[in-house]
């Protein structure tokens, strides 16, 4: 196929998209993982209470309270550290395609994913405000 | 306010925080397990949402959300922040494979994700205007009716019919990988797509499922792609769109570590599961299975609307 833009092909674009996003959810998984060891082996015997909705206490609902709640080696806390990090993975694969497209010299998209990445925060960040 | 601040408050089922599907988790088997026990079969059913997700585009939300509230007795709030997660999770296993494999077509995903990210804002302003119940008894309708017609389309005509020249501007035109080779495809009617995506959006801001479903259907018939293009562009595309929640859904207190980890874990290897077995299936038995599982979401859009209505 012939590429108009010097620089990277389509494939090699999205092979090192694919490869990041890939390295991301492992951390993410691993991260999980653990926090699920140290949760159910806290907690495996008691009764799980999702019937009636309390919502999670402060410290779980914030990324500060999150990483300190992962420091102090609580199992919930590592897993919700585990989310945040699977949470970022869709962003993570737009900036990454900014970079990728930039790479490409291809500038109608570079400015197509920039527009893309600038309502995705805008939508995640209003949503703490 | 944030503009997806209220995102959620019309979702359908969300009305009646103690309704009937509550009461009836109260009554069931489920009140004496463990949360071992718990986590094992969510886990277990978890590991079915992402295959079936990831195989059809549509994320692993349509399984998990009945799984959870019907099966379960999960309030839907929980059950919602669980679904978010499932579908990211469906959404970045099955692409770090589907990109490999050039499935996926970044472009298309990435040029239209510019309309649905922008009709999710403009549906999470919309959600104290429009009754959400209402919207989800025309939502579930429109999703029967495409379940029976998707079945009817035969893509291999369209193979020939020239570009859009939008599509040729944009560079959209790519090919994906057959069992007789790469075969090359043409992407058409890029502005029906464009606004078709745009309704995909606005309906996750103002319900907050669904949209895979009209992402699927706006690829495969406004652009007539081949449906694995179809599906798996989709699945690039919900994570992106689900992603945008994602703050709301945190600070709301919906994701519940103890819920979302056999969900995450099990969607993951499901996700993972459903990639390798797209590259064997049909194309035509991939389109049935999709027409039964929005059929399937069509239901469950009208019984959560009609739950939900005055």
């Amino acid at each position: 196929m012939s590429d108009p833009h010097p620089g990277w092909s389509d494939q090699e674009v999205e092979q090192t998209v694919g490869n990041l996003l890939r390295i991301g959810l492992l951390i993410a998984t691993a991260v999980v993982i653990v926090g699920a060891v140290v949760y159910l082996l806290h907690h495996g015997g008691e009764q799980p209470a999702y019937r009636i909705f309390h919502g999670e206490p402060p410290d779980l609902r914030g990324i500060r309270g999150i990483v300190d709640t992962a420091l102090e080696w609580r199992g919930r806390g590592i897993i919700q550290l585990g989310l945040l990090l699977l949470l970022a993975t869709p962003v993570a694969r737009v900036a990454f395609s900014i970079v990728a497209f930039a790479l490409q010299r291809d500038r109608l998209y570079v400015l197509i994913t920039l527009i893309v990445l600038a309502v995705l925060l805008y939508s995640i960040v209003g949503g703490y405000v | 306010m944030g503009v997806t601040a209220r995102n959620t408050a019309a979702h359908p089922y969300e009305r009646h925080p103690v309704d009937t599907l509550a009461a009836f988790g109260q009554r069931s088997r489920v009140a004496h397990v463990t949360v071992l026990q718990f986590s094992v079969v969510v886990f277990v059913g978890s590991v079915a949402a992402g295959l079936l997700g990831a195989l059809t585009g549509l994320g692993g939300g349509i399984v998990v959300i009945p799984l959870l509230t019907l099966l379960l007795g999960v309030d839907i709030r929980y059950a919602a922040g669980a679904a978010l997660i499932s579908v990211i999770a469906t959404s970045s296993g099955a692409a770090s494979s589907y990109v490999k494999e050039g499935y996926s077509n970044l472009r298309i995903g990435m040029f239209l994700e510019v309309a649905t990210t922008c009709g999710a804002v403009i549906g999470a302003l919309l959600t104290g205007l429009i009754a959400g119940s209402t919207i989800a008894i025309i939502f579930g309708v429109v999703l029967l009716v495409s379940a029976a017609l998707s079945l009817r389309r035969h893509e291999e005509a369209d193979l020939d019919a020239p570009s859009d020249p939008i599509a040729t501007y944009l560079r959209l035109d790519s090919d994906y990988p057959t069992p007789t080779g790469r075969v090359a495809y043409h992407v058409h009617g890029v502005p029906a797509a464009f606004g078709m995506m745009f309704v995909a959006g606005t309906l996750s801001g103002l319900l907050g499922i669904g949209s895979g479903a009209v992402k699927v259907l706006a690829l495969d018939w406004a652009m007539r792609l081949p449906f694995k293009v179809s599906t798996t562009t989709s699945n690039f595309m919900i994570g992106v769109t689900a992603a945008a929640s994602a703050g709301v859904y945190l600070n709301r207190g919906y994701i519940d570590p103890g819920l979302a980890m056999p969900v995450m874990l099990g969607v993951l290897i499901g996700a993972l599961l459903g990639a390798q077995l797209l590259v064997r299936v049909q194309s035509r038995a991939l389109r049935i299975v999709f027409a039964i599982a929005i059929a399937a979401l069509g239901v469950q859009m009208i019984a959560g609307g009609l739950r939900g209505a005055p």
